[in-house]
């Protein structure tokens, strides 16, 4: 196995200073304390599509949202239990984000996957956020091990549990990675560039299926044969 | 007579069995892929899946968020009789997810696709999913729940024979690549491939590779079980490990599944599994008894058989 510990580890509040996000590098492994929340397609519909007033004041309440649907369940007499966390992939929802940022004042965007650096840096570099993705999408037991309380759960009823927007009280949350810094760049591109000089001679010795589809041609005059 | 209170209570433990505890025979294969990778990001990421597997067990919570969309596969001996007939059966599977969603917590994930309703419990139309499945002789059921992710990691092409073996390389590296940036399909994973069926057929073929096999486990056609090796190997030659960072682990393991299909078509399909391989197995005897166990043993000389008529080879029969 390779220098699993060899990366830069940072406590980050959950709103951090301007300083604090520039001194991020690509690679940096970061824990969170303060408050997150989450929202994702059903909360940016409602805040941004239906018009809907912002149930909770952001960014003094947080700015950290996290694009995660937590497995928890609400009982009866209100009890919550919280288990696992894991964040969702972002890329989805890059129509919705540069509105969000400029509505929430969100600092940090922490979910699955992040969104292409064509993306930072239209809507995350212009508002001094970045994004922070989880780490092997799987490590959701620990991340739950992060969150001290529930503060809330606002739109609930309307959204449902999965798309409801939870407020945590998080401390030593994570870890992270930092895929995005303050000049918009992406480490999955980053990564993906190294990937790709070697694609050439994986392929080799393959061929192109027969019957070709839509998407390999976006001519839709073409035939597929 | 299987009892269906046992079924219930079986059901709901292997619910929270298949969200909290990795399989060992998945997470042996996790540890190799650990062991052999070198590349310094993928390496760390590893590394915190390996702690959050320890977490999970030791808090009893659930070791990804999403806990995916359970499903139900179920296996009658010839001779089971289930109290209540399969209509009480689907009943106590359906009431199981529901109780685990609420008890373990498992996100609530399903939803109508078109009005999003939820009912917080992983129940709806079509939801779990429960597939069936017979063996000569036996009176017990086999319980297998599987809680795949719903979104990333698989695809369907319909190939011809002149594809030959370079197409079927083709669109499994496809496949990999295009699911593997970013790390959407949540490799390292066990990919299983299913070839010919039809299109539905074979997507559950391809499915049923990748979730009912376990790591190590061959394809008893020899030259089948050379393809998984060679496929293997040439997933984790990619280039990329876990999440889509540089590195050499992609394919714990690699799994292909066969069924007769058009004399004209080579359909194929490719499925991965998530990082976790979230499965837990039981069998319930008539009289009561409950056995747990690691491997779902769905794919055996019975769901694999070809003749019309049915009788156990001498070479492959089995105490069970």
């Amino acid at each position: 196995m390779a220098d699993a510990g060899k990366f830069k580890k940072v406590r980050l509040s959950t709103e951090p200073t301007p300083e604090a996000l520039a001194d991020l590098k690509l690679g940096d492994v970061v824990y969170l304390d303060g408050t997150v929340y989450t929202a994702r397609e059903g909360a940016y519909m409602r805040a941004l599509q239906d018009g809907a007033p912002l149930p909770m004041t952001l960014p003094l309440e947080s700015g950290a949202n996290f694009h995660c649907s937590p497995a928890a369940s609400i009982a009866e007499d209100g009890t919550i239990a919280i288990g696992a966390v894991t964040a969702t992939a972002s890329f989805r929802f890059s129509k919705w984000i540069g509105e969000w940022l400029a509505l929430s004042g969100a600092k940090l965007i922490l979910g699955k996957g992040g969104m292409t650096s064509a993306d930072y840096k239209r809507h995350f570099v212009p508002h001094g956020a970045i994004y922070l993705t989880t780490v092997g999408y799987g490590t959701g037991a620990l991340l739950g091990r992060g969150i001290t309380r529930v503060k809330d759960v606002h739109w609930r009823k309307e959204l449902g549990l999965a798309q409801a927007m939870w407020v945590l009280e998080v401390s030593n949350f994570g870890p992270f990675i930092v895929e995005s810094d303050m000049n918009g760049d992406s480490l999955f591109e980053r990564e993906n560039k190294k990937i790709a000089a070697g694609l050439a001679k994986v392929y080799e010795g393959t061929r192109p299926a027969v019957l070709k589809r839509f998407g390999e041609t976006d001519d839709r005059s073409d035939e597929m044969i | 007579m299987i009892s269906i209170d046992v079924i219930q209570e079986t059901a709901e433990k292997l619910m929270a069995q298949a969200a909290i505890e990795i399989p060992d025979d998945y997470l042996t294969g996790l540890k190799q892929a650990a062991d052999a990778e070198d590349g310094d990001l993928s390496s760390f990421v590893l590394q915190a899946m390996l702690e959050n597997y320890e977490a999970a067990k030791e808090d009893r919570r659930a070791m990804c968020g999403d806990t995916g969309c359970p499903r139900w596969y179920v296996k009658l001996g010839n001779d089971a009789r289930i109290e209540g007939g399969p209509v009480a059966l689907e009943e106590a599977l359906r009431r199981a997810t529901a109780n685990a969603t609420q008890n373990v917590p498992l996100r609530p994930n399903r939803v109508h696709p078109l009005w999003r309703t939820d009912h917080d419990n992983n129940v709806g139309i079509g939801a779990p999913e429960i597939e069936y499945g017979f063996e000569p002789g036996g009176d017990w059921i086999d319980l297998t729940t599987v809680h795949k992710g719903g979104l990333f990691g698989t695809d369907y092409r319909m190939l011809f024979p002149s594809d030959g073996i370079e197409g079927i390389k083709r669109f499994y590296l496809d496949s990999l690549v295009a699911f593997g940036k970013r790390g959407l399909a949540c490799q390292p994973a066990i990919i299983g491939i299913g070839l010919g069926g039809s299109k539905d057929t074979c997507m559950v073929l391809g499915k049923r590779a990748a979730c009912l096999r376990t790591v190590g486990d061959r394809n008893p056609d020899p030259k089948i079980a050379a393809l998984e090796e060679e496929f293997k190997e040439l997933g984790n030659s990619i280039g990329m490990g876990a999440m889509g960072f540089v590195g050499n682990s992609m394919v714990i393991d690699c799994h292909i599944e066969v069924g007769y299909c058009h004399t004209g078509g080579m359909q194929m399909s490719v499925h991965a599994f998530c990082l976790s391989s979230r499965r837990a197995v039981a069998r319930v005897h008539g009289d009561g008894r409950v056995e747990h166990r690691t491997d779902p043993e769905w794919f055996t000389p019975f769901q694999r058989r070809e003749t019309v008529g049915w009788q156990m080879p001498e070479n492959s029969k089995k105490s069970a």
